[in-house]
């Protein structure tokens, strides 16, 4: 109880420093002190909560992947490795994490390579049933993957690629290739259409247009929509879990599998370090990525050169 | 000068367009530069409208067994659908999950994106933790609660070590612990669409309202509400589907026999281990009717409450 | 500056028209263009003459006519075959290619040879004088700098035909002026023949060989300059051409291709610059400087003699713009050498054979007498 009591003193307290430090004109200009009313309360309360069960999860599943014993203390009684070395043999997570990489960077690449010419089209002609082809690239978007997904698992089946990689690999681009396309096209119509008359007339197909002129300029954008395919294939379950088998399942299935195998707790460490590696994998991804979807200087010139 | 023996030229009707047919075609956007589209919709065919329309196809082929029990020709699966308790429960059970979920997720975050929307130190690190979740995973989390929130972990030894409570609490394998998994994967996704929805809402309109001498509860109620309802629908409506979807945190978290089970794992039950495949895809069909049912209510709502613009880049 | 004139003999646009959406942004236009010629399209926004540029860029197709290149069509070709080059309004860079590389652009992707490349770039670039600027962006550069990159760009190709799009419009006065002086400049040394569209009459006049006038999607009159300036071919283009002054007068007499025209207090005698009849209502055009107030010196004799009332007076550096009214009321536009009183009355000189008389209606046997211009100029030269 008493720890109850000790955090709130320091709350208000926090909170009288920052009317304070607003009568002391302590503040930066332009950013507002938060105002102590009861209703930032209950918003940092929440916020605290949320912050508290995130943070707990992922320590716990930290922890629990370098413990052994842990049953009912604290902390672990012993830290180990082991679970992680256990992990990759038993689990052959090298061919798993390269099945899930494969899976990814494929469904990216065919994604941008089909998503973008399209995009390019929706954004610049009018053509008859624009309209329909519009709806038709909304709908994989819109429906649940379990929706669609069942059917399309059913057709897989039918034609005898169930549990094959490249029915993992197809049923992953139902929803990127829209979510391309989609992105895509408003991306396209701020590019003054001028530049690439301009092209035309000195003479290049629209081939080179696309190759010399627009794709250059258009990077920051397939970036942005590469990586964000990349982070959702990877994480994506539904899809892949209703097509893919032993030899084709993604680190996330995989973990999932591990999951409702015959359970206890030494499972479940064996589980939670194959979550961690799979936490850092998709921090690898986002930090690489992240170096990639900021070149300042190739967003800056287009923004200059547009704003005449 | 020479004489000029040109006829005059009477008015006639307009002579049809001598322009080369290309030239014709192309004025209606038809080329061959169209092909660019054409694998994304070979794509689309193939890989959504064909599976698709043959899983609708497909709920009206029903297996003999379920013919027999239930009679009805080519719509005993529906029949089954709506007769079997234990299908036909799941949609009420998974309603009772993503509704209440969903109408947390969203009306939590009004208040957070609100404060949260002025600049303060820091605002962007926390913006990123807030939507951290999204790149964790359903399967994570799931794994994450199991320890943080299970009967050993730490949050039922905090609390009973503070003598909050003196038994430890039922969180994970139930109806809560799927709760909390949807809350923590869907907020995120909610406070960053509401926050962008309120961003585009006008702040002089606000200004305005202060200076006509409005207090922050009447600013709220009377001006930003209805500015935001619009976009309030459409996250509620973003934030429900994603919810009623639920599958891995049904079986992981929770009790996929029992309290959660979730149309998607009777669907997925029906697909995988009693290979049914015509009632799978009855059930996932079923599935996205009821959610439409419910879009198309909240969508009727949404007209009924506020027409216009948000004044704004909204 | 090696480079050399085009390489054809004429450019024809035989009954070039585009409609679109019911619309017609383009009719009935016939026009001939020899190797070297300077010609511009002039007229207000939504006269067709952007449209006319489009469709012989290849960037429109076109709905009705033909396009020829000493007699092969080219209105089938696409825009990248058709060896124009193009400077457009709004420059048009490459904003992600430095200037060398936008200069560029064109000789690479026709796979033209490094070495050859690296030249008629260099050549190019000094022609415009941007040399220090070869390795900037476009976002680095001012609105003429800019411009001037895209003329290199297009010129650097040695096309058959440089089309320019009001390439001046987005600049300020001062630049403008010297952008035109530019844009001549490179006209008389590399002599390749220019299609420019402009909806400034004082530019056109002074950069074209000649220039043809649109309104509404119709060719209202072609030909030199001077034709223009002292013989337009109806009110409208007269208009366009500084006749501040348009009268609606009744004709009354009529003697040959010299006619007596009344109204607004006035009976004047004034020249046909179209068919007409007495009792006609008709229209007079007259320049402003063509409206003198009389001085010790001024010739009288033959002439239109008349009073007003001074109401406005504009100072323009060497001379005065007056604005006059005459015993009804209408105001006059005219012009002085010393500043007159406001309120005075003056005394002002009309030369008959500046008093144009035209048809009111602006489309009633305007294509014949545009064909009997349009010959009479070819046969001419």
């Amino acid at each position: 109880m008493s720890n109850f009591t000790a955090q709130h003193d320091s709350a208000a307290t926090e909170l009288v420093d920052i009317t304070a430090n607003r009568n002391r004109g302590k503040l930066p200009p332009g950013e507002k002190p938060l105002v102590a009313s009861p209703g930032t309360w209950f918003v940092w309360a929440g916020v605290a909560v949320f912050f508290i069960f995130l943070f707990g999860i992922i320590t716990s599943v930290v922890v629990d992947s370098f413990g052994k014993g842990w049953f009912t203390t604290w902390l672990p009684q012993e830290f180990t490795v082991s679970w992680y070395q256990d992990a990759w043999t038993r689990f052959d997570l090298t061919h798993i994490l390269g099945v899930t990489l494969i899976v990814a960077f494929v469904v990216v690449i065919v994604s941008i390579l089909v998503g973008v010419p399209a995009a390019y089209m929706l954004a610049r002609r009018n053509f008859p049933l624009k309209r329909l082809v519009m709806v038709l690239f909304l709908l994989p978007i819109l429906i649940p993957p379990i929706t669609f997904g069942i059917p399309l698992a059913t057709v897989m089946y039918n034609f005898g690629l169930g549990r094959t990689l490249l029915a993992v690999i197809l049923v992953n681009l139902v929803p990127s290739i829209p979510f391309v396309i989609i992105t895509m096209t408003p991306f396209i119509e701020q590019i003054n259409p001028s530049i690439e008359n301009a092209a035309r007339m000195c003479g290049a197909s629209m081939r080179q247009v696309f190759v010399r002129v627009l794709t250059p300029l258009l990077v920051p954008g397939i970036l942005a929509a590469g990586i964000l395919i990349l982070v959702r294939t990877v994480g994506m379950f539904e899809l892949t879990f209703l097509v893919s088998g032993p030899q084709s399942d993604t680190l996330v299935v995989a973990i999932y599998r591990a999951m409702t195998s015959a359970g206890g707790s030494e499972a479940r460490a064996l589980v939670s370090s194959m979550g961690v590696i799979y936490t850092a994998m998709m921090l690898v991804i986002l930090i690489i990525a992240l170096r990639f979807i900021n070149p300042t200087q190739l967003v800056a010139q287009v923004k200059e050169a547009r704003e005449d | 000068m020479t004489a000029i023996t040109e006829t005059h030229r009477p008015n006639l009707p307009k002579p049809k367009s001598t322009a080369s047919r290309a030239h014709r075609l192309a004025e209606r956007g038809v080329d061959t530069k169209l092909l660019m589209l054409l694998p994304a919709i070979v794509f689309a065919l193939v890989l959504f409208v064909y599976p698709f329309s043959y899983g609708i196809g497909l709920t009206f082929q029903p297996l003999p067994e379920i013919q027999n029990q239930y009679g009805g020709g080519i719509f005993a699966n529906y029949i089954a659908f709506f007769k079997d308790p234990f299908i036909f429960d799941s949609v009420w059970i998974t309603m009772r999950l993503a509704l209440p979920v969903a109408l947390f997720n969203v009306i939590v975050s009004i208040p957070i994106a609100f404060k949260l929307r002025h600049k303060f130190r820091g605002k962007r690190f926390m913006s990123t933790l807030l939507v951290l979740p999204i790149t964790l995973g359903t399967v994570l989390t799931a794994q994450g609660l199991l320890i943080f929130a299970g009967r050993q972990g730490w949050l039922n030894r905090f609390l009973m070590d503070t003598g909050i409570i003196s038994q430890p609490l039922p969180l994970v394998n139930n109806y809560l612990g799927v709760v909390f998994s949807l809350v923590i994967s869907g907020f995120p996704f909610a406070y960053l669409l509401i926050s962008s929805y309120l961003s585009g809402i006008d702040p002089s309109l606000e200004a305005a309202a202060k200076t006509l001498g409005a207090n922050w509860k009447q600013r709220f109620t009377k001006v930003t509400l209805p500015l935001l309802a619009p976009g309030l629908a459409t996250t509620f409506i973003l934030t429900f589907v994603l919810a009623f979807s639920v599958f891995p945190s049904a079986r992981l978290v929770g009790d996929p026999l029992g309290s959660t089970r979730v149309m998607a794992l009777m669907a997925y039950r029906s697909f995988a281990e009693q290979i049914n495949y015509s009632m799978a895809s009855t059930i996932a069909i079923m599935m996205g009717v009821v959610e439409l049912i419910v879009i198309a209510i909240v969508l009727l709502g949404r007209s009924f409450l506020y027409k216009g613009s948000t004044g704004g880049k909204g | 500056m090696s480079l050399t004139a085009s390489a054809f003999d004429t450019l024809e646009l035989k009954d070039v028209g585009r409609s679109f959406g019911g619309r017609e942004a383009l009719a009935d236009l016939n026009l001939t263009i020899r190797a070297g010629e300077f010609i511009a399209l002039l007229g207000p926004s939504g006269c067709g003459k952007s449209t006319a540029l489009n469709c012989l860029a290849g960037l429109l197709p076109l709905t009705h006519g033909q396009i020829l290149i000493d007699g092969k069509r080219i209105d089938v070709l696409p825009s990248e075959k058709r060896d124009f080059g193009m400077v457009f309004q709004n420059y048009a860079l490459f904003p992600h290619l430095s200037v060398a590389k936008n200069v560029a652009f064109g000789l690479e992707v026709r796979g033209v040879p490094k070495a050859e490349v690296k030249r008629r770039v260099s050549e190019a670039i000094a022609l415009v004088k941007l040399e220090e600027h070869a390795k900037k962006l476009p976002g680095q550069l001012s609105g003429g700098q800019q411009q001037r990159v895209a003329i290199a760009r297009a010129v650097v190709l040695e096309p058959r035909i440089v089309l320019m799009d009001e390439p001046l419009s987005n600049l300020d006065a001062k630049l403008r002026l010297d952008m035109r002086t530019e844009i001549r400049r490179l006209h008389q040394s590399l002599g390749l023949t220019t299609v420019y569209v402009t909806h400034d009459q004082e530019e056109a006049l002074s950069l074209a060989d000649r220039l043809v006038v649109l309104r509404e999607g119709r060719v209202q009159q072609i030909g030199t300059p001077t034709e223009l300036h002292n013989n337009p071919a109806n009110w409208h283009v007269a208009d366009f051409m500084g006749y501040r002054n348009l009268l609606d007068m009744e004709l009354t007499e009529v003697s040959g291709t010299q006619a007596r025209v009344s109204g607004h207090g006035l009976s004047l005698v004034a020249t046909l610059a179209q068919p007409a009849r007495p009792g006609d209502t008709v229209r007079m055009a007259v320049r402003p400087h063509d409206l003198n107030v009389v001085t010790d010196h001024t010739v009288t004799t033959g002439r239109n003699v008349f009073t007003g009332r001074v109401g406005v007076v504009e100072y323009q550096g060497r001379e005065f713009a007056v604005e006059v009214t005459t015993s009804t009321g209408q105001r006059l536009f005219v012009h002085a050498e010393t500043a007159p009183q406001v309120g005075d009355e003056v005394t002002l000189v009309l030369d008959p054979a500046r008093a144009l008389v035209y048809q009111q209606s602006l489309d009633a046997n305007v294509s014949d007498e545009e064909r009997e211009r349009q010959v009479l100029a070819e046969v001419g030269s």
